[in-house]
């Protein structure tokens, strides 16, 4: 390009990002989308996402009302994880499971005293609603350790009782007490950013497309790439703004760590957010159709972000094929960086190869939306 | 009857709008199949091969028996073995292990002289949830492995004449879902996510796609009433969700082998009223959306909030109480606690009346606001 046509393709530029700027900020439901999106789902998550059980229901069917039937019970009535509730019959409990009231039964048996002196190990048994098989899991969980303590206080008041051959000492790093929040809000910020840079940025385009005025873009002499760029720049901006508001929120309102650098967020959010606003891009240049293009994007964007990444289902214990597929979802690398970011802070070995993969797929993508976009502009 | 055939005619109209452009037509039938097969696979809480660093300074009989349990139960896969601790961190830093099992130098010697012996375990905070089903699956493997030691000690002391110490172990047992596989659970509220999505979006644009291509006038002036037009663009949205969610229950049944213990008619009942419930809902967004984007993005608005709260894949019982009271609005939640009912608890029609209920009155109550709004925005 000679020297005396650049101020005129700056222009042309300038004038296109004037365009879309003024066109974002005149309809209300695209800052709606980039900026209360956000904080409706930070706020979503951060209450009503949670995967960690309290106060669990449980009916207690003490069969002989032993002395050490009532110990146990008490000891349930004081864990936090349960809230037992006694129960005279069998009857009694299995309807409280039916109507949902209890989600577990414990039945300790008519002879709970003799069995503890017993040669066999004293049963307690648990009935669990299996439907929930991840609640159930947990509340079995829990039940081994409230039982499994309160035969260690016996044992060490001297009573009958004793304590394991052999137990685990478990230790959790980067998240002690294992909250699903602070995994849940990492993850959070890939969702945020994927609504903006994909699901709106597809529309933007497609409706360019659907009413016509594409048309009247492509009479003017914009090329494709600053076409693109001007494109690209104001749902760059929005996208951004809304992760920073989602990490604002979770830091300040539901105390997650965050222990990485500004400088490493920033650079794995841009990464992204342009992977994610590519995507949109190819998706509502070559769709042409709002309708159809919300429908791929959310098929392609949202829905993966959600769950091939990670964020909330562990993609290490999916089949192999919907393992390989996720290699191909950007969110995935994206939610690694960001969990390691908040919990663990700055480990580059894990957040150079993310980042990589990163840089790799906005370029392809974005290349392949300036491709579709040429070929039509130019054609 | 002519206002029923009227109304017949529009909704073969609406019908064949959707049916009749291929791209539409795919995006009615494929993603629903698309998401139901790749996020029943993608969507689990089961944990299988927890990659983990085998840290043995005690290299005796019993630690390598103990070791080898985790290795032999399919959940845990080892990827190191260390003479120490050191580097063992950088490999969980690194994402390449998730847990450090380490067996001090003193397991055996403990065991022997019976005292309590530990194993201590180490997990990788950042993603909450397999660390915590990790360390359950750990403590199960180590329970187990223990109570086989006491029982021998037990043994000793009875075959030395003296009394054996006191035991207690808890029998469980699960309703509904005796392996805990958490697919079902995933695969059996999926059709009514699935079916949300697709009656929200087909009716959530169903009046501004014609506001926008201005069809929506032609519409007016033609002899009918405006409850009519809601009606004909109501059934077959109400049709589509119905089909993809009685298709892909089925699937759920066929192909991923959840069981149906529960009957037909109560399927059949909880998906129609349901679609009922959404259907008011969409329309409702879609007479106060002026464009697509914004009937897209209403939809958007409702379509999260009722899968996220809905119970789907976090329990509502986790949540605070206010936003559990909340939840009691969310059609989502009936119906996904209704399949599940009919699935897994083997419900009847008479059972599933509690989630019918609330459904009706929600559908009742969202129909005739969309028809008010309607008929108050086009006068």
């Amino acid at each position: 390009m000679s020297a005396p046509r650049l101020p005129a393709g700056a222009g042309r530029l300038l004038g296109f990002l004037r365009k879309e700027a003024l066109q974002v900020r005149r309809d209300p439901s695209s800052i709606a989308l980039a900026l209360v999106m956000p904080v409706v789902l930070i706020l979503l998550f951060g209450y009503g996402v949670s995967l960690d059980a309290e106060n669990i229901p449980v009916a207690v069917l003490l069969e002989d009302g032993s002395a050490a039937g009532r110990d146990l019970f008490g000891r349930l009535e004081g864990s936090r994880y349960f809230a037992p509730v006694q129960v005279t019959s069998a009857d009694e409990a299995e309807r409280l499971m039916a109507a949902h009231t209890v989600e577990a039964i414990v039945r300790v048996g008519s002879d709970f005293d003799g069995e503890l002196g017993g040669v066999e190990p004293a049963p307690v048994q648990l009935v669990l609603r299996g439907v929930d098989s991840n609640r159930a899991r947990l509340i079995s969980g829990y039940m081994e350790g409230v039982v499994g303590l309160w035969s260690a206080g016996r044992a060490a008041r001297g009573e009958t009782a004793s304590l394991p051959a052999a137990s685990v000492a478990p230790r959790t790093w980067f998240n002690p007490s294992l909250r699903s929040t602070n995994f849940l809000v990492p993850g959070l910020v890939a969702l945020v950013m994927t609504l903006t840079g994909t699901l709106l940025t597809a529309l933007v385009v497609a409706r360019e497309w659907e009413r016509g005025t594409m048309e009247a873009i492509l009479v003017t002499p914009l090329r494709p790439t600053e076409f693109l760029v001007a494109k690209i720049a104001p749902y760059y901006l929005l996208g951004m703004g809304g992760m920073v508001l989602a990490v604002a929120l979770g830091v300040l309102l539901f105390d997650v760590p965050l222990r990485g650098s500004f400088f490493a967020l920033f650079l794995m959010s841009s990464l992204f957010l342009l992977a994610s606003l590519g995507l949109g891009l190819a998706i509502s240049s070559t769709v042409r159709v709002q309708f159809v293009a919300a429908q791929v994007s959310l098929l392609s964007g949202f829905l993966p972000a959600f769950f091939l990444s990670g964020l909330l289902f562990d993609l290490g214990s999916t089949p192999l094929p919907v393992r390989l597929v996720s290699y191909i979802v950007p969110a995935r690398y994206f939610v690694s960086a960001s969990q390691t970011l908040f919990m663990a802070g700055d480990l580059w070995p894990v957040l150079w190869p993310d980042a990589l993969a990163l840089a790799l797929m906005a370029t392809l993508l974005i290349g392949l939306a300036r491709r579709r976009t040429g070929a039509r502009l130019e054609g | 009857m002519l206002w029923l055939r009227q109304v017949l005619a529009i909704a073969v109209k609406e019908l064949l709008m959707i049916l009749k452009d291929p791209k539409s037509r795919f995006v009615v039938i494929g993603p629903p199949l698309i998401q139901f097969v790749v996020f029943g696979y993608a969507a689990t809480f089961d944990v299988t091969d927890v990659s983990c660093v085998v840290v043995d300074e005690d290299r005796s009989a019993e630690s390598r028996d103990l070791l080898a349990r985790f290795t032999g139960s399919g959940h845990f896969t080892e990827v190191a073995r260390l003479d120490s601790l050191q580097g063992a961190a950088a490999l969980v830093d690194a994402g390449r292990a998730r847990m450090v099992l380490h067996v001090a130098s003193d397991f055996a010697a403990r065991l022997r002289a019976g005292r309590p012996a530990e194993l201590q375990i180490t997990a990788d905070g950042r993603n909450s949830n397999v660390s915590g089903i990790a360390l359950g699956y750990a403590s199960t493997i180590v329970g187990q492995w223990s109570r086989e030691i006491e029982a021998a000690r037990a043994g000793a002391r009875m075959a030395s004449g003296l009394r054996p110490a006191p035991r207690v172990e808890i029998v469980q047992r699960a309703w509904f879902n005796p392996s805990l596989d958490s697919r079902w659970f995933v695969v059996s509220g999926l059709p009514a996510q699935i079916a949300l999505v697709v009656v929200m979006l087909l009716t959530s644009l169903s009046v501004a796609r014609e506001r926008e291509h201005g069809t929506f006038d032609q519409m007016l002036v033609a002899p009918v009433d405006s409850a009519q037009i809601l009606l004909g663009k109501a059934l077959p949205s109400f049709a589509l969700g119905l089909l993809d969610g009685l298709l892909l229950t089925g699937l759920a049944v066929v192909w991923f082998g959840v069981p149906m213990t529960g009957t037909l008619a109560a399927l059949v009942a909880v998906l129609a009223v349901y679609a009922c419930a959404i259907l008011g809902v969409g329309l409702f967004v879609s007479s106060l959306a002026t464009t697509m984007q914004q009937g897209l993005l209403g939809s958007f608005m409702v379509i999260m909030p009722s899968v996220l709260l809905s119970g789907f894949t976090t329990p509502i019982e986790n949540m605070p109480l206010w936003l559990q009271r909340a939840t009691i609005v969310n059609p989502a939640r009936y119906a996904v606690a209704g399949c599940r009912a009919v699935l897994l608890e083997g419900a009847d029609l008479v059972a599933v009346l509690r989630y019918l209920g609330p459904m009706a009155g929600m559908a009742a109550l969202t129909l005739a606001l969309a028809g008010w709004l309607f008929r108050h925005r086009t006068e």
